[in-house]
């Protein structure tokens, strides 16, 4: 992928796929690394699911469920002297709490990072093609904080889908001028 | 800086609109937006098409969503157009400039640009 916040747009499709209502996506910096964490309430992976999904050679077509995304994301991690981590609760065996969190450590300042790019337009992408579903997304560096949160705005906007033109637009515009600052 | 009030404004605004704008749409447009299509550039390709839709006031005609893999991923960014009563057309290697065009020619215009199609 050309930027990491392509890797994002992908990785948090696998848990809008899962059936998650809520997507926490969340990117925190220090001066030499960045560390993507994306956190579901999704149906989440049984062991043996877990065990084959950053090994793109060794899942078979007919139980494939991951397939090229997760090993992409390892790959960019690893060249900068990174890791990828991922823990999954099945609904199988936790009904109550399963999910998965994808958290992905990069050290920035390695010649082969990939940049995080526009990350604005992944969220808003997201947003427009999951209406129904919850996103909460926070970026930290230092003092400073990104954050939206669309159960917030769900609540203001009373059944208006979150994937209106308008509020795309306003999401966008929002985003935008809080990195201004960042 | 874009305030909760000015989202506000924006429900009040559309709470009227939204019961209209059901089951109207004459066009899906459809982005394979998977792995494949994300590496190949769908999601600038995405955001061309629900701009150049609603901007030019189509947006009553239009829906614009998302899918996973389609299937042939070496022709990545893919652009599915759904028409009732008419086959699908599968606009294939596409990018911002091509989605305008389908806006405009297309979506708009109601003329298959067929040397983006598959079939070409």
């Amino acid at each position: 992928m050309k930027e990491l916040s392509l890797n994002i747009l992908d990785i948090t499709e696998n848990s809008v796929k899962a059936g998650a209502g809520l997507t926490e996506i969340k990117i925190s910096e220090t001066a030499d690394t960045l560390t993507i964490t994306i956190t579901d309430n999704g149906s989440g992976m049984t062991d043996e699911v877990l065990k084959t999904v950053d090994d793109p050679f060794y899942t078979t077509r007919t139980t494939r469920k991951v397939g090229m995304g997760i090993p992409l994301l390892k790959l960019e991690a690893e060249q900068t002297g990174g890791n990828l981590e991922i823990s999954s609760k099945h609904i199988s065996n936790f009904p109550d709490n399963h999910g998965t969190v994808v958290k992905a450590l990069f050290y920035k300042n390695h010649i082969d990072f990939t940049p995080l790019g526009d990350v604005v337009s992944t969220i808003t992408t997201l947003i427009q093609g999951h209406p129904d579903t919850d996103f909460l997304f926070i970026h930290i560096k230092e003092d400073n904080e990104v954050s939206l949160d669309t159960r917030e705005l769900r609540e203001v906007l009373e059944g208006v889908p979150l994937n209106t033109y308008e509020v795309i637009k306003w999401i966008e515009e929002n985003l935008k001028e809080q990195y201004e600052n960042f | 800086m874009k305030s909760l009030a000015e989202l506000q404004a924006i429900k009040d605004k559309m709470k009227n609109k939204v019961v209209l704008r059901e089951g109207i749409n004459e066009f899906r447009v459809v982005v394979g937006m998977a792995t494949c299509g994300i590496a190949a550039g769908a999601r600038p390709v995405l955001n061309t098409i629900v701009e150049a839709v609603n901007e030019s006031g189509l947006a009553d005609k239009v829906s614009v969503s998302q899918t996973g893999c389609i299937g042939l991923c070496q022709f990545e960014p893919i652009v599915e157009v759904f028409e009732p009563g008419k086959e699908k057309v599968t606009y294939v290697k596409m990018d911002s400039d091509k989605a305008k065009r389908v806006a405009e020619e297309h979506l708009k215009g109601g003329k298959v640009i067929a040397e983006y199609t598959l079939s070409f």
